[in-house]
């Protein structure tokens, strides 16, 4: 009897090793299956799932852990795109960004242009926080910046507005977009309005006590805590308050959301 | 005589020599409903998890860890026969990854409910002391290749529900190190990133208690087709388990 299991036993695992080694992905057909619409339609569901959920868990606008001095990362890796280049942007470095607008418009009563210096006499807030990244990584950065909310404020948000989309000197155009035509390379991100008036989410200027630097988004750059970091965009020119992205570069949102990476990064 | 005589007359002879061995019910429906959903689960979660895994094959100890840091594990990408999808894309495996966690979740929960209310993990999971006992005689048995049978054969024995108990562990540590990866979930519940030692370690233990079910599985499927395949595979989809008799 147990010969004869033991020569099951090997036909079984023959039999199953076969089986694995056609590969996992072929097994389900998962590769046609990722590339059909409506089987991404039913993943895509699981967003929203997500979405409901985090925003119910988070109805009380709780704050991201912040850390003391001693936690912040000696190296703070910085990823997408390391220096914007171009002559614009070369010009504004060599200038130290005396001359960079940050403009504030769209759905809003007193549009908005302030110089970094007009950013710098405002109220600021200080924070150490974790950046975690879609990849997997983290780092620890100490951020001093303009809370979004107050920007909002005095810009008068109008009714209507649901999102609130930066515009970035960056262009990454290496990448293709998905589903379609090839979205212009620019950066831009977009976030929720419950996201935009969170107390921690900064227009921010200093990265660990000195002014950002070109590689982490000089001169300004977004921090919204509760979410993974391609929603920190950097090299922060235009913040437009809309009522729908739907019109604006690929359709999705953001640079990396025209790519296929979910708007809501909260997970 | 005839093949066909001959078969006749064999299947006739397996047909008495089976109605000989008790048959019982061992798997209620919802154990048997939730493991193969379990299966599909847990199978795309390994795939689309190491398709994640490999946008940064590098996993650290605490809250940060990137390039710069000393990792805990340094990882090589896996196989594009390993993944889902085969070919690598960090926004479509997180795609399979979050729909099937949410049915990971869900599943769980429908198991843990019905398993505590229907005591099915207090009367066939949980080891008494007479089971703790005979863990030592249990794993020599296991070596052996020796099965249970006879009456023995209707209840796990004690290696099983140890297996059993420590992959329910597992999925929910799964679920908690999984959602301590979400910096959103963090907000809401900053102790549990703290009690998984930080956001890095929590990655790690992420990857290892994936390994240990890994392990798991294999063991298992080894034991499922040691102690009789077919039916032990049937016994989880229609519940009908033949008892090995004593002279098998």
């Amino acid at each position: 009897m147990t010969i004869i299991t033991r020569r099951q036993a090997l036909i079984g695992g023959i039999a199953g090793s076969g089986l694995l080694l056609t590969g996992c992905s072929r097994i389900f057909q998962a590769d046609s299956l990722t590339e059909s619409a409506s089987f991404q339609r039913v993943l895509a569901a699981a967003q929203s799932w997500t979405l409901a959920t985090q925003r119910l868990l988070l109805a009380g606008g709780q704050m991201a852990t912040e850390y003391k001095p001693s936690d912040i990362s000696p190296h703070f890796k910085a990823n997408g795109t390391y220096n914007p280049g171009g002559e614009y942007y070369n010009r504004n470095v060599a200038q130290g960004f005396a001359n960079w607008r940050l403009r504030i418009d769209g759905l809003v009563t007193h549009p908005l242009s302030l110089s970094v210096a007009d950013l710098r006499r405002l109220p600021a807030r200080s924070q150490i926080t974790r950046h975690d990244c879609v990849e997997g990584w983290s780092a620890i950065g100490g951020w001093t910046g303009v809370p979004l909310a107050l920007l909002l404020r005095a810009a008068g948000v109008r009714s209507g507005t649901r999102y609130v989309v930066f515009y970035c000197a960056d262009n990454l155009d290496g990448e293709p977009s998905k589903g379609g035509e090839q979205s212009p390379g620019q950066y831009y991100e977009s976030i929720g309005l419950i996201d935009a008036m969170h107390p921690q989410t900064l227009i921010a200027y200093d990265m660990n006590g000195k002014p950002l630097d070109v590689a982490h988004g000089a001169p300004l750059r977004l921090r919204v805590e509760r979410q993974l970091g391609y929603k920190q965009a950097k090299y922060i020119q235009r913040i437009q308050v809309v009522s729908d992205f739907r019109s604006i570069s690929g359709g999705h949102g953001g640079y990396w959301e025209d790519r296929g990476y979910d708007w809501y990064a909260g997970i | 005589m005839s093949t066909s005589a001959a078969e006749a007359v064999s299947e006739t002879a397996s047909r008495n020599a089976r109605a000989h061995r008790e048959v019982i019910h061992r798997h209620a429906w919802p154990v048997r409903l939730t493991h193969w959903i379990n299966a599909l689960t847990i199978f795309i979660m390994v795939g689309s998890g190491l398709n994640i895994l490999n946008a940064h094959p590098r996993l650290y100890w605490g809250q940060a860890g990137a390039d710069f840091d000393k990792p805990f594990l340094a990882l090589h990408s896996w196989p594009d026969w390993l993944t889902i999808p085969s070919y690598t894309d960090l926004a479509d495996a997180r795609h399979w990854h979050f729909f099937f966690a949410w049915i990971l979740v869900v599943n769980c929960a429908v198991y843990l409910t019905w398993s505590l209310a229907r005591r099915h993990i207090q009367r066939d999971l949980w080891p008494t002391a007479k089971d703790l006992r005979a863990i030592p005689r249990s794993i020599i048995d296991h070596i052996k290749l020796r099965h249970p049978k006879g009456e023995a054969a209707k209840r796990y024995n004690v290696l099983q529900r140890l297996a059993y108990l420590g992959l329910l562990t597992l999925l929910i540590g799964m679920v908690l190190t999984g959602l301590s990866m979400s910096p959103g979930f963090d907000a809401f519940a900053p102790w549990l990133v703290v009690v998984l030692g930080g956001r890095q370690s929590a990655r790690t233990l992420h990857f290892l208690f994936a390994s240990a079910i890994v392990l798991f599985i294999a063991v298992h499927l080894i034991e499922v087709v040691l102690a009789g395949p077919i039916n032990e595979v049937r016994s989880m989809i229609t519940g009908r388990y033949a008892v090995p008799r004593e002279h098998d």
